[in-house]
């Protein structure tokens, strides 16, 4: 066997993925007192909900004693959650703490919970092992947050393996196909771009000079610029940080004012934040939020670009949903790959390392053939 | 308890035996499957041990250290007098032996999620929490570490605890003068700030468990914030043969030492319920009509005002038991009513 045959998993086309991470199981305003949440993370059906102290916690969706969902049960007064078939109780460490029919309780009656930690406004869970859960793993997201940042997002709910939304948004070329009437340029697919990795990340960067905004772009610069018209420096500089959160910093400048050299004075700056959770092998929870650094007091600016990228994303949705059905359809086909899928190939040898930290490269997808290119 | 529960078993080779306190053995064993992960605190294994004469029979050995993929895995094993041989066929092996194993089984486990945490091992207890002690100082959490024995000697792991856990470690010797009051102990832990918010792990002899579940209840915290490990094999007296009669059934029979009245029942025909056997579920549950001499209630099932009315028993783990008076008064004798 030759040293380059050691990436077999590389171009899988159903990715397996690390449990040993923190993923977002929800926007941290999903998560409440009064009902329990279920949503299901990197394979674990969960049911999240708060203390009446507002900390979040995230138990397995399945009753020790006959395995009901307890996400249709009630919280309880005493902050924690009440089975819905039989009357457990389980406090927020998942240990029961009453069994109505009896006056003892069973010591060993106790459903797994997961580490959580709140940041950048989302709940995050840890399903691998809970020893590793470091909150200084936790991805960073700060524009999500920050005072010097303004913006909104959702959660897209994708059928297809989380791996094809990291090839989507590591590479940017699509914008031009998918996306003509919104951010696409021809220029895209024409410049050139820089990838660079170094330990668990990835940047993706590319510059367009001197070319006419396409509309989106027009738009955000009338926003803060409102007699704008001409052409623009853009660009778009992607990192991805490991397992799957990416972070697009975008803009556009007025064309020659100095931008690629470092002065973004006389432009817009957005940050594009994704982080996508595998939910199966087929479907994963997809919260993108759109951030920008200007006009921070403007709710409707805000709300536009919300609905903006909803729309544009919208459009990457149906993309994914019709490219997992075709992967599904034609089992004995392969990926092939081009110049462009060089961030997602990197992101892909990154959690290969992950996966094969976790003992889990060879894990079977459905389909084995799914894992191996033939020959 | 929770994930896998079912045990596989696989082999094992001993690579190393040494002594770690008086009466105390460490054996380390090398498995020959992997996991995932290491052993998680407080898990056991299940080890299959010769009796002599060819009888085989399963023990249950806490993880006292793991390695990334629980292959390499220490235990450490107390020389029981009077025993059925577990502990002396563990004690008799050597590097090179090979045995048979189950996987790290987990019904012992530490939970985060209060804030705070007490550890308490009473003599060969510490092996059930000298991993979750390791956990705990890792992360800084706040927490104590009791440690209580009849010598100094006697008490494995000592020095590591007083090392690892500071200013968090108590330690009580008996024959120094220095014993543990479980009144004491469970007072200071309500009178925390954080009591109502502590959980305590706790194994050791059951004499000191039961003071512990009493005082417990007597400070009035959460019973389900008391968390133990039994070593099983333990009850209020040392498990002796006696009598059990069914008149409904027509039925007598002797239950042996080594037997339970389930398994007795159950070998004379009678179709029996359970589940757990080991007194958690109840379901194997009968009346008693009358006893002579004591009922040794060993479940965890009832609780202690029904242990006191003994209307019923679990009968996978509970005994009779004629005590101290047994020469004069032959063996007990109970009497029960099925359903
Ligand atoms: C989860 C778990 C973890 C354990 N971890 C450890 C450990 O880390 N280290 C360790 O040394 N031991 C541990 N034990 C105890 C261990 O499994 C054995 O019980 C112990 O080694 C004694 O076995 P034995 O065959 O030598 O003695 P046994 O014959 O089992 O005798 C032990 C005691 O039980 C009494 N006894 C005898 N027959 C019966 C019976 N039929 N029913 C009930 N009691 C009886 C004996 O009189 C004696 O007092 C653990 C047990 C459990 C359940
Ligand atoms: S299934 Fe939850 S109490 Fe029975
Ligand atoms: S079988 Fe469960 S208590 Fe006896
Ligand atoms: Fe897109």
């Amino acid at each position: 066997m030759s040293v380059l045959d050691q990436h077999r998993t590389t171009t899988a086309k159903i990715f397996p993925h690390p449990l040993d991470a923190w993923y977002v199981a929800a926007w941290d305003h999903e998560v409440t007192a009064r009902k329990p949440l279920a949503r299901t993370v990197a394979g674990r059906p969960l049911a999240l909900f708060r203390t009446p102290d507002g900390r979040a916690a995230a138990l397995a969706d399945a009753c020790w004693h006959r395995l009901a969902p307890l996400s249709m049960g009630e919280l309880t007064p005493e902050g924690g959650i009440q089975c819905p078939y039989h009357g457990l109780r389980y406090d927020a460490s998942g240990r029961c703490t009453s069994m109505p029919a009896q006056q003892t309780v069973n010591p060993s009656a106790a459903v797994p919970s997961y580490p959580v930690v709140e940041r950048y406004r989302y709940v995050w869970v840890w399903v691998g092992d809970a020893e590793k859960a470091d909150p200084d793993l936790v991805p960073d997201m700060s524009q999500m947050d920050s005072p010097e940042w303004a913006g909104d997002g959702l959660l897209i709910e994708a059928p297809c393996n989380y791996q094809l939304v990291l090839d989507n948004l590591m590479d940017l070329t699509h914008e031009e196909f998918v996306h003509g009437s919104s951010i696409g340029q021809a220029e895209l697919s024409e410049s050139e771009f820089d990838t660079t990795h170094d330990g668990d990340t990835v940047t993706v960067s590319r510059w367009m000079r001197d070319i006419d905004p396409p509309p989106f772009w027009a738009k955000n610069m009338r926003d803060k610029f409102p007699d704008f018209t001409g052409r623009v420096d853009r660009w778009q500089i992607i990192h991805y940080r490991a397992p799957s959160t990416i972070c697009i910093d975008v803009g556009v400048a007025k064309a020659g004012t100095g931008a690629p050299e470092g002065d973004r004075s006389q432009g817009v700056n957005g940050y594009v934040m994704n982080t996508i959770t595998p939910e199966t092998d087929r479907s994963c929870h997809y919260f993108w939020a759109f951030m920008r650094n200007y006009r921070l007091e403007s709710q409707l600016i805000t709300t536009q670009l919300r609905q903006g990228v909803e729309g544009v994303f919208a459009e990457d949705e149906a993309m994914l949903t019709a490219q997992q059905r075709a992967i599904d359809a034609h089992p004995d086909y392969e990926f092939y790959s081009l110049n462009i899928d060089a961030g997602g190939m990197w992101v892909r040898r990154i959690l290969e390392a992950m996966l094969r930290a976790e003992g889990r490269l060879d894990e079977p997808a459905d389909r084995p053939t799914d894992l191996t290119r033939a020959g | 308890m929770v994930a896998e529960a079912r045990p596989r078993w696989g082999d094992a080779e001993v690579v190393a035996a040494v002594d770690v306190a008086d009466g105390i053995r460490r054996i380390t064993l090398r498995r020959g499957a992997r996991e995932p992960r290491r052993a998680p605190a407080g898990s056991h294994l299940d080890v299959e041990v010769d009796l002599g004469g060819g009888r085989r029979d399963v023990r249950s050995y806490s993880i006292v250290s793991s390695d990334e993929t629980a292959t390499e895995v220490s235990l450490s094993v107390l020389a029981v007098a009077d025993s059925r041989g577990g502990s002396r066929h563990m004690h008799a092996l050597a590097t090179g032996d090979r045995l048979r194993c189950t996987q790290p089984l987990q019904n012992f486990e530490l939970r985060p999620g209060h804030a705070r945490q007490v550890l308490l091992a009473g003599g060969v207890g510490i092996t059930a929490l000298l991993a979750m002690g390791e956990i705990l100082a890792r992360r800084g959490a706040d927490h104590a570490f009791v440690y209580a024995g009849r010598t100094r000697g006697a008490m494995a792991y000592l020095d590591d605890v007083v090392e690892r856990h500071g200013d968090a470690a108590r330690i009580h010797v008996d024959d120094e003068g220095t014993p543990l009051d479980v009144p004491t102990l469970v007072a200071e832990i309500a009178a925390h700030p954080a009591g109502h918010d502590t959980e305590l792990y706790m194994c050791g002899p059951i004499r000191l468990m039961d003071a512990v579940r009493r005082a417990w209840a007597d400070a009035g915290l959460p019973t389900h914030h008391l968390r133990f490990e039994t070593f099983g094999s333990s009850g209020w007296f040392t498990p002796e043969e006696f009598e059990v009669v069914v008149p409904r059934l027509g039925l007598t029979r002797t239950v042996r030492a080594d037997s339970t009245v389930l398994e007795t029942l159950a070998e004379a025909g009678v179709e029996m319920m359970y589940d757990c056997r080991k007194g958690e579920c109840g379901l194997c549950q009968v009346d008693v009509v009358d006893v002579d001499g004591h009922v040794d209630h060993r479940d965890v099932f009832f609780s202690a005002d029904e242990h006191r009315t003994t209307r019923r028993m679990c009968t996978c783990v509970s005994r009779a038991a004629r005590g101290d008076d047994r020469a004069s008064a032959g063996a007990a004798v109970l009497t029960l009513d099925l359903p």
